[in-house]
């Protein structure tokens, strides 16, 4: 029962980096109809930044904020210098060229920083009070990080002007010129969150799986998983999702498939998803138009 | 009085496909005008074209002396163009106070909130379901939201695609009525396109008819009327 | 001589090409006397491509067909490699066979994938295709099957010996081995587009639900079109493992699906005969860094040697598929076509 609690609660640890990456996919999605392959190495690379941030000497949360905002920039110049030129080309073109920007981030991350395994820090030490016999006080912290950050992304779309104008960009991009919201910087906004949300993921995660330019090669696939299971294009649903896949790796690492198969699993409920409900448990697209 | 609208020789194209040819109308400030014609004559391309929206244009397009072909659709919305676009454009995923907050997105001032309220006054069935998502919403009362939402920015030129398409007589009725009362009370200027050319011509004072991208007559709605060529092509008389 | 799967465009559909063939006999020519003036290293090198050039004609059919991507490409190599390999080692099937046979697994493997995939499309079906062969290497690491697959050791084989000793090396016999099957297959897939089933899978792709409402069974069709790409990828996975001599679940990772994607783009994604220039390109370019970086060192650049020695060329992969696909989504194949197109009306400008 001890085991079973505790597989529970790191399942939701876990869980709350793979929302993190999730919500930054819907976000994509929803605004463009596109999955941003690319988005763990983005993450991985923000993530390289805050490492050689705090190799410089800046203090854990300096370093944090920092890299927050050189991922905000670098998404939205991705999106205004890149993903604005493939926006009538096919479906096709546009994951090649997801796919080049992963191998490009890729290499760019392992010629800089070089692909040597780096440990990365925790802002939570190994013996706060917070810490308890089921998750270490890192787990708390990745849990309460992620829902704060994710409680101020819900704030901000649900309560800002300028969140409005984004889902209204996303849901219609020609009436919202017709307001006069000027679509293709909301596009670029959202990239610029959606790139944040990532770094955070990132962050969380390197001190668990250790910096190298590989790092996010497994957690995208959670990512991927838990955005299709919440509903792609569903923003509520990615946090869910992220959580229940989470939960769903650990158990099954533990009991049913053993820990070297858990990518599997991932791909199991990426595959599932696609084929038996596309919409995923709480989404609106239908994935196979007619 | 100035003309808000003015449109001079303008040609329009989807992609290789002429649509317009030499267009050429005025709204003048406060006035009502009515672009006719059959079905596929041009009268949307006309609307998008002033909006910019998909269509390639030559020619001279000024909304109050200003030239504003070629700008970018949002450009051109904040120079005070209010656009109701065919099939209305409701944010049918978000909800009647989104929609009409977006429809404010511009504005700054104070003044949003009785704007608001004077929008429950012209429709009060939106106060009614001021939270429900817009999709929900049958189509009479989206295409009150749908005006609505152009009227919070304050457009000097209000534009209007088929505002009776697929409503129930009794409503189109209304909103006519409704539409008449803002530009009485507001002078606001606005250019309705009309496939039911029998109320618009009650509406309005002044009238284009187009045919095949062509403007092939214009005037008051009692020379358009009289006109027995007209009548017969467009009137069913 | 164009081998083209007619593109889906917009302005109408380009016909298959059918020139003066000059271009096939010259370079078979010259495939068939480079072993003999190449050093053993280069001559395996050119094996490697000839591998590569079938993998990506393997994916090149796939989306010339179907219209879609596949990024699982990888696996279906990897299944090919494992099967050669086992059915050598345990088996004893002669190495020359253990292709092929790969190839027909891989095609029921395919076929298989096919049929369960075929509601999913474009991007599901790349999401779903890249989470397979990201998965794949850990489950090819499984337990339960390590007796057969070696487990994370993985297996490796005697290189197969020449049979003519004095007059031909064994690399170089590897690779006549390698060039045959290759071309064999480059001539199945010709015939294949040119035929009827090639014909039918196109329009489909162009139009599939008229097809559906004529009653096309359109999964199956597509099935097959599944089937056929993984049995070329899976022909290219056994001759790859004959080249290598080793394999192991970590020679089959994410990377290596790319690399097929990227000769794909790069020789253009419906070309047979930009297989060879993407094949090509995927084999040669690591070698370019390598040479870059001492031509960095010469040059008196020592940091910017070491930097180019130390990076993988996946930057550049990444740059290049990115700009292809904006600039040259034909690929060279399509960059030659139009050359040549030019020339033509070029001459004949003249003739008039």
């Amino acid at each position: 029962m001890q085991a079973l609690l505790h597989q529970l609660l790191s399942g939701l640890a876990n869980g709350a980096i793979y929302a993190s990456v999730a919500l930054a996919l819907v976000m994509i999605f929803k605004a463009t109809h596109e999955v941003n392959f690319a988005q763990g190495e983005l993450a991985m690379f923000s993530t390289y930044i805050a490492y050689t941030l705090i190799e410089a000497g800046l203090p854990y949360w300096v370093a944090f904020l920092i890299t927050l905002i050189f991922s905000f920039v670098t998404g939205i110049g991705i999106e205004r210098l890149l993903m604005r030129r493939i926006q009538g080309k096919s479906q096709l073109t546009a994951v090649i060229v997801f796919i080049g920007l992963l191998v490009a981030v890729n290499g760019l991350a392992s010629s800089l920083f070089t692909s040597s395994i780096k440990p990365f820090p925790s802002p939570f030490p190994s013996q706060a009070w917070y810490g308890t016999t089921y998750l270490s006080p890192h787990e708390v912290g990745m849990i309460v990080v992620t829902l704060v950050v994710l409680g101020i992304v819900f704030a901000f779309f649900r309560f800002t002007r300028l969140g409005l104008a984004m889902r209204a960009a996303a849901e219609n991009p020609a009436s919202s010129r017709l307001v006069g919201i000027r679509v293709g910087w909301m596009l670029a906004l959202g990239w610029g969150l959606a790139s944040v949300l990532g770094a955070v993921a990132g962050m969380m995660a390197a001190p668990i799986v250790f910096l190298e330019p590989n790092m996010m090669g497994g957690v995208i696939l959670y990512g991927f998983a838990a955005a299709l299971l919440g509903g792609i294009d569903n923003p509520w649903g990615a946090p869910i999702g992220g959580f229940m896949v989470g939960v769903l790796e650990n158990l099954a690492g533990a009991y049913v498939v053993g820990s070297h198969l858990k990518l599997a699993v991932a791909l199991f409920v990426i595959v599932a998803v696609l084929v038996f409900k596309p919409s995923g448990l709480f989404g609106r697209t239908v994935v196979v138009r007619v | 009085m100035t003309a808000v609208l003015e449109l001079r020789g303008v040609d329009a194209w989807y992609g290789n496909t002429a649509v317009l040819r030499g267009v050429t109308l005025d709204v003048q400030d406060g006035g009502m005008v009515a672009l006719l014609g059959a079905n596929g004559a041009g009268k949307t391309t006309t609307l998008r074209a002033i909006c910019n929206m998909g269509v390639r244009t030559r020619g001279e397009i000024r909304l109050a002396g200003q030239r504003i072909e070629g700008q970018p659709t949002e450009r051109i919305a904040r120079l005070g163009v209010g656009h109701v676009p065919e099939g209305r454009g409701t944010f049918l995923g978000l909800t009647v106070d989104e929609n009409l907050r977006l429809g404010g997105y511009l504005r700054r001032d104070r003044k949003v909130a009785s704007d608001t309220s004077k929008m429950f006054g012209y429709f009060p069935v939106l106060r009614d379901r001021l939270f429900q998502q817009a999709g929900t919403l049958s189509g009479g009362e989206q295409q009150m939201l749908a005006i609505a939402r152009a009227l919070m920015s304050r457009p000097k030129l209000l534009l209007l695609d088929e505002p009776s398409f697929g409503l129930a007589p009794i409503l189109v009725q209304e909103i006519f009525r409704i539409l008449r009362v803002i530009n009485q009370e507001e002078r606001m200027a606005m250019l309705v396109v009309e496939q039911n050319a029998r109320l618009a011509l009650d509406l309005v004072g002044q009238v284009f008819l187009l045919e095949t991208g062509r403007v092939v007559a214009s005037g008051p709605p009692q020379q358009i009327a009289a006109d027995e060529s007209v009548r017969r092509a467009y009137l069913g008389q | 001589m164009t081998a083209e799967i007619p593109k889906a465009t917009i302005a109408g559909s380009r016909p298959i090409r059918l020139g003066r063939p000059v271009g096939p006999p010259v370079l078979l020519v010259l495939a068939v006397l480079a072993p003999f003036v190449l050093s053993n290293y280069h001559v395996f090198q050119l094996s490697q491509i000839v591998v590569y050039a079938v993998a990506v004609l393997g994916l090149n059919l796939l989306t010339g067909f179907t219209g879609q991507l596949s990024l699982g490409n990888g696996a279906f190599f990897a299944i090919g490699s494992y099967v050669s390999v086992i059915l050598m080692t345990r088996f004893g099937v002669p190495y020359w066979l253990t292709p092929v046979l790969a190839g027909a697994v891989c095609f029921g493997a395919g076929y298989l994938f096919g049929r369960s995939a075929a509601r999913l499309e474009g991007l599901y079906l790349a999401l779903a295709t890249f989470a397979l062969a990201t998965a794949f290497p850990q489950i090819l690491k499984l337990d339960r099957i390590e007796g057969w697959t070696g487990g994370n050791q993985g297996i490796s084989i005697t290189k197969p010996s020449s049979p003519l000793p004095s007059q031909l090396s064994n690399d170089q016999w590897l690779y006549f081995v390698c060039l045959a099957m290759a071309i064999a297959l480059l001539v199945i897939a010709w015939n294949l587009v040119r035929g009827r089933t090639g014909r039918a899978l196109v329009a489909l792709r162009d139009h599939p639900i008229a097809a559906a409402t004529m009653g096309v069974d359109v999964a199956s069709y597509k099935s097959i079109a599944f089937g056929v790409s993984a049995a070329y990828t899976g022909v290219a996975g056994g001759l790859g493992a004959l080249v290598a001599g080793f394999i192991s679940p970590d020679s089959f990772t994410i990377l290596l699906s790319i690399q097929i994607l990227v000769g794909c783009v790069i020789g253009g994604t419906t070309s047979l005969y930009g297989a060879l220039f993407g094949a090509a390109f995927i084999e040669l370019v690591p070698d370019l860094t390598k040479k870059l970086s001492e031509l960095a060192a010469a040059l008196d650049f020592p940091a910017l040697s070491l930097k180019l020695a130390d990076s993988s060329p996946a930057v550049l992969y990444g740059i290049l598929l990115i700009v292809f696909m904006m600039v040259m989504p034909d690929g060279l194949a399509g960059l030659v076509r139009q050359v040549r197109a030019r020339l033509a009306r070029g001459a004949s400008h003249v003739r008039t």
